[in-house]
């Protein structure tokens, strides 16, 4: 309960970071941020407020902490921005060193809250604008701000050097032509309909993510290219840690690529996040109303793959399964019955974790917790103990999750709360299952 | 004390509404010219439809995920709002002075019938207090401007129970009565009581943000 103590978790960048402040450097830079961006929405939700507390009931940090009310949305709130409103900026060093942890590691904004609110008031849209300010004042994770330096200095999120990348395919495209002759990755393909982008880590860590995705393009007879050049990445931490900055150099260079090639539209791998900074974050904050060249989500891909019957299934995945709806691609674009149908066209049987949909409970990987790093993997998984009753409580043995942040959450999950389950990506069974003319 | 309740029933009354319905006013005014200059996506996502499903699904009880989660709190809740509202529209005495006055009128609520109710707003204003000191997600961020509102808000029923059953001298209570009624109408625009002008522009911004751009349900 609150009455226990909050030990601040040790990271070299909030903590040198914090060790920098000065009263006069937060009042200045709590203004400038105020002043700028902070308008009628953060005036109308903290006037609105009534402080009563039903966020609580969304949050799977507060349920996995018994309730303990530090980690109610308004409780995260209060100890960040709401401080600082009330203060004038006033605040010390040790309390942003505390409202960095709870912005950056403590909140996913996964916008759950936002649906229990009877206001509607979008408390992750304010818990964001502490981390602008977090960012600003130069008090970011290590984890999160190497992963930013990476965007800035090669336009994607891993550090992979312009070769590497296309090495990385072509590596991709010589494996699979062991398995179909006459398989190609398309690079560089003006004109194609289809440009398919990937965040960073399928490159560097899940490569035969990107084999599938070509041995799936090859099926289904699809005109598609991937770009040889800066702008392949559509992921977007810089959008997580507040520098917005960074964030619409993303996003501009992502989309600039799919002009270049005069593609009719992007499909973009089974990511969450990345689909939330190109609908809905990095295209506003470029003064794009929509995407300037249509996006799809591979959950919306693949589904227009098999109901057009482009993609076949040979035989379906025996073993129970059930699906875990991704915060960005279910509440961030409703595309929790596609995701279902892609699911119950390749498997036996789904079976339902209950809250979903909308009313998922989160990964607690994503919101760029994960990005976070080592030093707060307790904090998200300790935070997340609900999810891991949920997924024990379906008895299945297979996760699908169509997102690569919930990947890497939901992994940890399941092995510090020692369930005996895997997860597959959508991708992963559609390779599996489909018919392979070529066979 | 005659002067007093002529002040306080007559020029006061004029200037409270005044405050009120001038405040309310500037108060949406300066939020809409606010979110036209730093808040554009507002206007620009804003989708009737959407935002009226929205406020559809959190105006009738139990529509949403929330209300159904916490039973007690809907139901207090939802009279409460309903017969604040409702109370000094239809009440006897306040129909009969705007009569008065203006020669306007409508019907009214039965004396015994306005008078229950005005118990059942009390009794939820002691519900409310009650769960601000002892739910622990409740009071982590309950502040002493939380007891204030709730004191504006509970202020006018007290005092008009009592002056209806004449209780601590009748004029003297009427007076107590008028003073906290139009305290309270004032506050309405400058204190958190404006959630009662914001909270149909957050809920019809959310409900578009959900609807229209990530074609999701927000209840």
């Amino acid at each position: 309960m609150s009455s226990q103590p909050y030990e601040l978790v040790k990271d070299k960048g909030l903590d040198e970071g914090v060790a920098r402040l000065t009263p006069e450097k937060i009042a200045k830079v709590v203004g400038a941020v105020l002043e700028s961006e902070g308008g009628a929405r953060l005036k109308a939700y903290v006037d609105t407020c009534a402080h009563c507390g039903l966020c609580a009931e969304a949050c799977h940090f507060f349920h996995s902490h018994d309730r303990d009310p530090r980690y109610a949305p308004v409780a995260k709130v209060k100890q960040t921005l709401w401080g600082i409103l009330d203060k004038g900026g006033a605040v010390s060093p040790d309390y942003i060193a505390r409202a960095s942890r709870v912005a950056y590691t403590e909140c996913n904004l996964c916008k759950r809250c936002a649906m229990y609110c009877p206001f509607g008031i979008d408390i992750a849209y304010v818990v964001g604008l502490m981390r602008r300010i977090c960012h600003k004042l130069g008090v970011t994770p290590q984890y999160i701000q190497d992963t930013a330096h990476s965007h800035s200095a090669t336009m994607n999120q891993m550090w992979v050097k312009d070769d590497e990348w296309i090495d990385s395919l072509m590596w991709q495209e010589a494996e699979a032509r062991d398995e179909v002759a006459d398989l190609r990755i398309p690079l560089e393909k003006h004109g194609a309909e289809i440009m398919y982008s990937v965040i960073g880590p399928e490159p560097k860590f899940r490569t035969q993510l990107i084999y599938q995705a070509a041995v799936i393009m090859h099926a289904a007879g699809v005109d598609w290219t991937m770009p040889a050049t800066p702008g392949w990445d559509n992921s977007d931490m810089a959008m997580y840690s507040g520098d917005y900055e960074i964030m619409g150099r993303l996003k501009r260079s992502h989309f600039e690529c799919a002009q270049r090639l005069g593609v009719k539209r992007i499909v973009m791998g089974e990511c969450g996040h990345a689909f939330r900074s190109v609908h809905d974050v990095g295209n506003r904050w470029l003064g794009w109303r929509d995407e300037p060249v249509p996006v799809i989500h591979a959950v919306q891909f693949y589904h227009e793959l098999i109901t057009s019957g482009k993609i076949m299934i040979a035989k379906k995945f025996q073993e129970p399964v059930t699906f875990h709806d991704p915060c960005n691609i279910a509440r961030g674009m409703g595309l929790h019955e596609m995701g279902r149908e892609v699911a119950r066209a390749l498997c036996e049987e789904v079976v339902e974790m209950t809250p979903n949909r909308e009313h998922n409970y989160c990964c607690s990987a994503g919101g760029g917790v994960i990005n976070c790093g080592p030093p707060f993997r307790n904090t998200r998984v300790h935070g997340n103990k609900v999810k891991a009753e949920q997924l024990a409580a379906t008895g299945v043995k297979t996760v699908i999750a169509p997102c690569h942040n919930c990947h890497g959450g939901l992994e940890d999950i399941i092995h510090h709360y020692k369930l005996d389950m895997k997860l597959k990506f959508l991708g992963d069974l559609i390779y599996e299952c489909m018919e392979k003319p070529w066979n | 004390m005659n002067a007093l309740y002529n002040f306080v029933s007559g020029p006061l009354v004029w200037i409270a509404l005044a405050l009120f319905a001038g405040g309310s006013a500037w108060r949406l005014w300066s939020l809409v010219q606010l979110s036209k200059k730093k808040d554009i996506y507002v206007h620009e996502y804003f989708s009737w439809p959407h935002a009226l499903r929205s406020i559809l699904h959190w105006i009738v009880p139990f529509a949403n995920e929330s209300t159904r989660k916490n039973p007690a709190l809907t139901v207090v809740a939802f009279v409460f709002h309903l017969f604040l509202l409702a109370l000094p529209l239809f009440v006897i005495g306040h129909v009969a002075m705007l009569d008065k006055a203006l020669g306007l009128s409508w019907p009214t609520l039965p004396e015994g019938l306005a008078d229950a109710m005005s118990f059942v707003v009390v009794g939820a204003c002691v519900y409310f207090l009650a769960r601000r000191l002892t739910v622990p997600e409740v009071k982590f961020v309950t502040s002493a401007s939380d007891f204030v509102i709730l004191a504006l808000a509970a202020a006018p029923f007290v005092t008009g129970i009592l002056a209806y059953h004449q209780i601590g001298g009748a004029q003297f209570m009427t007076i107590l009565h008028m003073l906290s009624g139009e305290a309270m109408l004032v506050a309405i625009p400058f204190s958190r009581l404006s959630h009662m002008l914001y909270a149909p522009l957050t809920r019809a911004y959310i409900g578009s943000e959900f609807g229209a751009v990530r074609h999701a349900r927000d209840w």
